[in-house]
């Protein structure tokens, strides 16, 4: 059955239309398997940060160094991304493409305004003293929150080029497994994310 | 089931292992042939392990054996066997037989490896030494060898039958510590002190190794543990603690030359340019960690240490003339 | 300067091809050669074989740097390789063997053989397959350039900081290592993602998980292994690169980093990496055992519960090679009985391959020699391997010959002679084609013979007190015989590979094609012709049950019963794609190996853009149509 649709056909019926396919179907299986090979990946990464979190050497310490409040607006802004990407998808199996859209570059936006902040927060800790090289503990914390980053960045330069070619292709068979694996992925940095604000900021606070 | 030939043939393998333990090998360097409390432990598990692998070995080989012997295809009779789909029993047992027989070995195994581990001295006075790891050279300092604290490199004396503690630490690259005929073996890490301990049973000498890659030099990262007698030993402490002071022109010549020369380098704290302490010098019995001590073997060790030890970063002595490089050798050799 | 030149040069006349703004019938020409096809090729099979042979070149080349190791070391104080050169020529003989040459070969293996097996078309994703194999082929070629540009690395596969990093190598050799595996972990990780979707979403009907063959359920665990241990190399090499390239302080004490983090990270991945390359070899031993004894294999679900505990307490057990660093009796103690545990699921494994043995009809074909030399030897290899989980008697046997031996015992024994069965065995299937059996037998006896007094002694070197990774050891302490003896027995390995080399190449030039089932097998290989057509199966067949194939040729059919009308067959479309993004990766690679950021900035854009044109490009595949596919198996037959 699956293979009577062409990718490039549109949805009549909502429901799920991610896996409507079978290049959907194994798109999404893969998608979640390079998801737990990011896991381990970012456990590697806490890991090393955990292990070397104390090795200052002399610069600013944790508890100098954290601004909740900062954090906890980036975070803010960052749940809530996950959530209008909830929404868009939403949108997309009610097949209502224009609210997709919206969704989606509220989404970005969002994603925007937390990198903002996480780039603030950098340029200030390097004003004091807190740099990639200045330490062990500088090297982990950029390691890792840079690396976590590293993926919010993709992840809007990815769902933006999602944005341009569903504008121009419309919704169809082949967009809707693309669309729902990047929002799979989006979820994840929001997942990692609240590990990083219990692991790195709030134990880095307690001590 | 097990005829008397596959019982012959087991007993052939038992007789090759016990020919290559014993026949081979060096007594300095030889893990089979401990002279220690720690390799002999050791050496106790690794007998066990070795008989109940054999065990496993020779009960897989004789079935290995009748099988292919007894099922091989032969010729003009062709057949399709049985297709046999697994035996529950079967299963149960060869799960089960392993699992005891790792049981019997897991129990002394986790009781060496604590009684090995704790390596804290329990009274003051213990032997307590510290030993680094250099790019590729070992330095030895004895923090309280009969109340004298004092440094040497290369050779380890100790005591016969006393404990001698080790604190391991490492200043440039990982190097590890390895005494087989006594004992194995502990890692030199930058940045973590690790411990140890040792005894040595017998007076001798034992070959020392390093057995973590650690550069071009790595190979010929060697020292010698010497084990005397209590009373030699603490004559050897004396002789160490006791400066020596040339008696002979050449030698107060090559002394000056030294200290013009080497004491940058050999009397330093700087760990990238750091060399062996060799105010002792006259009393090792090797160059470099491994060659035989002799006029000859020290002048082409002095004269390029890279050609002899790759890797080694001692410069080049060779623009001393012939009489200077004579006084400088006749003063390392007899500085006891 | 002069690298960016030639980067330039290269991207110029990239986009000239890609434009097309180039001799248009140039183009064609290439578009239509067969190296063109090769490059571009999404087909699992092609794939297979080109990642089949560039790790057999991979194999020779490690091979002569093995046999240069054993020059050196054939006497005393020997001066033909010493110093760094012979620290050179380890590292790479560690690197290339396991990351070049084993990995490869299996994933060829995997790639040809397991789409047929479970009756799929091909993989589920095949431009993901081709981008892993080029992501491979150009990291191995980044890490063996560094033999001609600046010095190969030299601090042991293992690649330990301090050694490792800037302040005491500051050549460039670790960084090719770091870069060359990087890019080759890349495809690595691909390749395992695409094997599970595979082996999940493209069963063909009735294959259910528990009819799956033996080496498609180690490809299974194998690919899992993969999936979550690569992730732990990525991160330590990532972090090497920052300590080695920015500076970081990730590995250096000075600045409060430890150097056992990276013990931790390489072996995390670095265990696992042991069963990534058994297990399949696993699998291939019970395919040829069930198949030249006549018999089902013997006890096949406590085979399949054997691979799966095995591959999950590969994740338990890293610190056993970590048993010297210091981490304390507790540590040691629960690590060691975690490593003699797998013991017991290995244990299972071999009883399971000699009870299928027995009561079978055994054809001693060369596939089965393999299989057969394969038993004793492993165990070997597995009961000295329960011997170093024992930490007090690890402390002798660490980082000494015994080591050495233990690890060649399951990596030779195991890993190379199983690839060498699955090469025998599945050679109709990759070239249509039969290796010659005598030629194959001599191969087997002279590498089996080779391989044991290569590696036997080397047990008691270790006892002995010969650390591994030396170039030279002195006079006088016993070792000298044990080394010679050693060094013979590489003629011997030396000799059965040229044989094999020979054989390949007799085989190639020879015009006598296999029939589709030359050994009267079990699986679903075997019932499609050799070589295998493009689409693999003009119709998926029918799966009732285990050994699908034989039990059809039991009830008296002539094959597979079809579970699909005929009709038109979906194929991927090639795509140059993957080449040009492993050629950005290699770009980066080599920009931060010469350390000149810019350089690697443009590999990189060359990636994001690769990526970025592949989302854009709508590519549905073309249709093969039946009249096309009965046709060609018409041709064949007239042929036959």
């Amino acid at each position: 059955m699956a293979s009577h649709i062409h990718p490039n056909d549109r949805p009549k019926q909502p429901g799920h239309l991610e896996t409507a396919t079978f290049e959907g179907k194994n798109k999404v299986l893969g998608f979640w398997l390079f998801l737990g090979a990011e896991t381990v990946l970012f456990a590697c990464l806490f890991g090393t940060y955990l292990a070397l979190r104390n090795a200052n050497m002399g610069g600013p310490t944790t508890q100098q160094l954290y601004d909740l409040k900062l954090v906890g607006l980036a975070t803010f802004f960052l749940l809530t991304s996950s959530l209008t990407s909830v929404l868009a998808m939403n949108a997309m199996n009610r097949l209502k493409q224009g609210a997709m859209q919206f969704w989606l570059g509220v989404t970005v936006l969002l994603g925007l305004a937390f990198l903002i902040l996480e780039i603030y927060e950098f340029v200030h800790y390097v004003h004091e003293g807190h740099t990639f090289t200045s330490s062990a503990f500088g090297s982990s914390f950029y390691a890792l929150v840079g690396t976590h980053g590293a993926h919010v960045t993709f992840g809007l330069a990815w769902i933006m080029t999602l944005m341009i070619q569903t504008a121009r292709r419309g919704l169809t068979y082949e967009m809707a497994p693309k669309l729902f694996v990047s929002s799979l992925y989006w979820h994840f940095i929001d997942v990692v994310w609240v590990f990083i604000f219990t692991l790195v900021y709030l134990l880095g606070k307690v001590g | 089931m097990v005829s008397r030939q596959h019982l012959s043939r087991v007993l052939s393998v038992f007789a090759l292992v016990a020919f290559l333990l014993a026949g081979c090998g060096d007594p300095r360097l030889n893990a089979l042939q401990p002279k220690g409390t720690a390799g002999e432990q050791q050496l106790d598990l690794i007998m066990l392990s070795i008989y109940i692998m054999l065990f496993v070995f020779a009960v897989v080989m004789a079935i290995f054996i009748y099988v292919i012997v007894r099922f091989r295809k032969r010729k003009g009779v062709s057949r399709t066997p049985k297709q046999v789909h697994g035996s529950t029993l079967a299963e149960i047992v060869w799960t089960a037989i392993p699992i005891i027989l790792l049981a019997i070995l897991a129990v002394p195994t986790v009781k060496t490896t604590f009684n090995l581990g704790s390596a804290q001295p329990k009274s003051a006075d213990a032997l307590k030494i510290k030993v680094t790891g250099y790019q590729y050279w070992w330095e030895f300092e004895y923090l309280n060898a009969n109340g004298k604290r004092f440094k040497t490199a290369q050779e380890l004396h100790i005591p016969v039958g006393k404990k001698v503690y080790l604190e391991i630490y490492g200043k440039d690259v990982l190097h590890s510590f390895w005494v087989p005929a006594l004992g194995g073996k502990m890692d030199v890490i930058p940045g973590k002190v690790n411990t140890m301990w040792l005894d040595a049973k017998k007076p001798g000498e034992y070959q020392g190794k390093c057995a973590e890659l650690c550069g071009a030099g790595h190979a010929l990262m060697d020292f010698k543990v010497y084990a005397h007698e209590q009373a030699d030993f603490d004559k050897w402490v004396a002789q160490m603690t006791t400066p020596h002071k040339p008696t002979t022109v050449a030698e107060k010549e090559g002394e000056k030359i030294f200290k013009q020369n080497c004491l940058s380098c050999h009397a330093t704290a700087d760990p990238k340019i750091k060399g062996p302490d060799l105010s002792k010098f006259g009393t090792r019995h090797t160059i470099a960690g491994f060659l035989p001590k002799n006029e000859k073997n020290l002048e082409k060790w002095l004269k390029d240490p890279e050609s002899v030890k790759p890797g080694a970063r001692m410069p080049k002595i060779n623009y001393l003339n012939d009489q200077e490089m004579k006084s400088l050798m006749e003063y390392l050799m007899n500085s006891k | 300067m002069g690298t960016l030149l030639v980067v330039l040069v290269l991207a110029l006349f990239l986009a000239a091809i890609l434009t097309g703004g180039y001799n248009k019938d140039f183009l064609e020409r290439v578009r239509h050669s067969k190296v063109w096809d090769w490059l571009t090729t999404v087909d699992h099979k092609k794939i297979g074989i080109m990642y089949f042979m560039s790790g057999f070149f991979f194999l020779l080349i490690g091979g002569l740097e093995a046999v240069f190791m054993r020059l050196q070391l054939i006497v005393p104080n020997n001066d033909l390789f010493t110093g760094d050169t012979f620290n050179k020529l380890l590292t790479m003989h560690g690197t290339t063997m396991i990351f070049l040459a084993a990995m490869p070969m299996i994933f060829g293996i995997i790639n040809v053989v397991m789409p047929l097996q479970i009756g799929a078309r091909d993989v589920a994703f095949p431009f993901l397959n081709s981008l892993g194999f080029w992501a491979f082929f150009f990291g191995g070629l980044l890490l063996n350039l560094s033999w001609i540009f600046g010095g190969a690395p030299n601090a042991g596969w293992t690649s330990y900081p301090s050694l490792a990093l800037m302040g005491f190598n500051p050549g460039p050799g670790i960084d090719y290592y770091v870069l060359g595996l990087q890019i080759s972990g890349i495809g690595s990780l691909m390749s395992g993602i695409n094997f599970l979707a595979t082996i999940i979403n493209m069963r063909t009907p009735g294959m259910t998980f528990l009819r799956m063959p033996m080496f498609t359920w180690t490809s299974f665990v194998t690919s899992a292994l993969l999936l979550f241990a690569m992730p732990p190399l990525t991160v330590g090499l990532l972090l090497l690169m920052f300590d080695r390239v920015f500076g970081s302080a990730f590995f250096d004490p000075a600045l409060g980093g430890s150097p056992v983090i990276w013990q931790h990270l390489f072996w995390i991945f670095g265990h696992p990496e042991v069963y990534i390359v058994i297990l399949p070899a696993f699998g291939i031993m019970s395919e040829v055992i069930s198949t030249f004894s006549k018999k089902r294999l013997f006890g096949y679900t406590s085979m399949v519960f054997a691979t799966v505990v095995i591959g999950f307490l590969g994740f338990m057990v890293w610190v056993h090679h970590m048993f010297t660093v210091g981490l304390g009796p507790m540590s040691n103690s629960i690590f060691a009985v975690a490593t003699m545990a797998i013991g017991v699921p290995t244990g299972i494994k071999v009883f399971n391959w000699l009870f299928t043995m027995w009561g079978g009809e055994l054809h001693f074909k060369t596939p089965m020699l393999w299989a057969v030399g394969f038993i004793p030897t492993f165990v070997m290899g597995g009961v000295t391997g329960v011997m170093l989980a024992v930490p007090p008697a690890d402390f002798q046997y660490h980082d000494s010959y015994f080591v050495v031996a233990h690890f060649h015992y399951v990596l030779v024994g195991g890993t190379v002679f199983a690839l060498f069965a699955g090469a025998y065995y599945w050679w109709p299937k990759m070239f249509g084609k039969l290796l010659d059996d005598r030629l194959g037998k001599w191969h087997f006896w002279l590498f089996f013979i080779g391989y044991h007094l290569t590696f036997f002694p080397q047990h008691f070197l270790g006892l002995f007190g010969m650390p591994r990774r030396v170039f030279t050891y002195q006079a006088g302490y016993g070792l000298e015989s044990l080394n010679m003896l050693s060094s013979i027995g590489a003629v011997g390995m030396v000799l059965g590979t040229i044989i094999f080399t020979i054989n390949v190449i007799k085989t190639a030039r020879s015009k006598e094609l296999a029939p589709a089932d030359p050994w009267d097998g079990r699986t679903l290989e075997w019932s499609v012709p050799s070589p295998v057509p493009e689409y693999n199966f003009a119709q998926l067949p029918l799966v009732r049950g285990y050994d699908a194939f034989w039990i059809e040729k039991q009830a008296g059919n002539k094959g597979m019963a079809p579970a699909e009308p005929l009709g038109p067959i979906h194929m991927p479309s090639p795509s140059y794609i993957p080449v040009i993004m492993s050629l950005g990766l290699f770009i980066a690679g080599y920009g931060f190996v010469a350390h000149a950021i810019p350089v690697a900035v443009i590999g990189i854009a060359v990636v994001f853009i690769s990526m970025f044109v592949r989302s854009f490009q709508q590519d549905f595949g073309y249709h093969i149509e039946p009249e096309e596919i009965v046709g060609s198996a018409k041709a064949k037959e007239v042929k036959a």
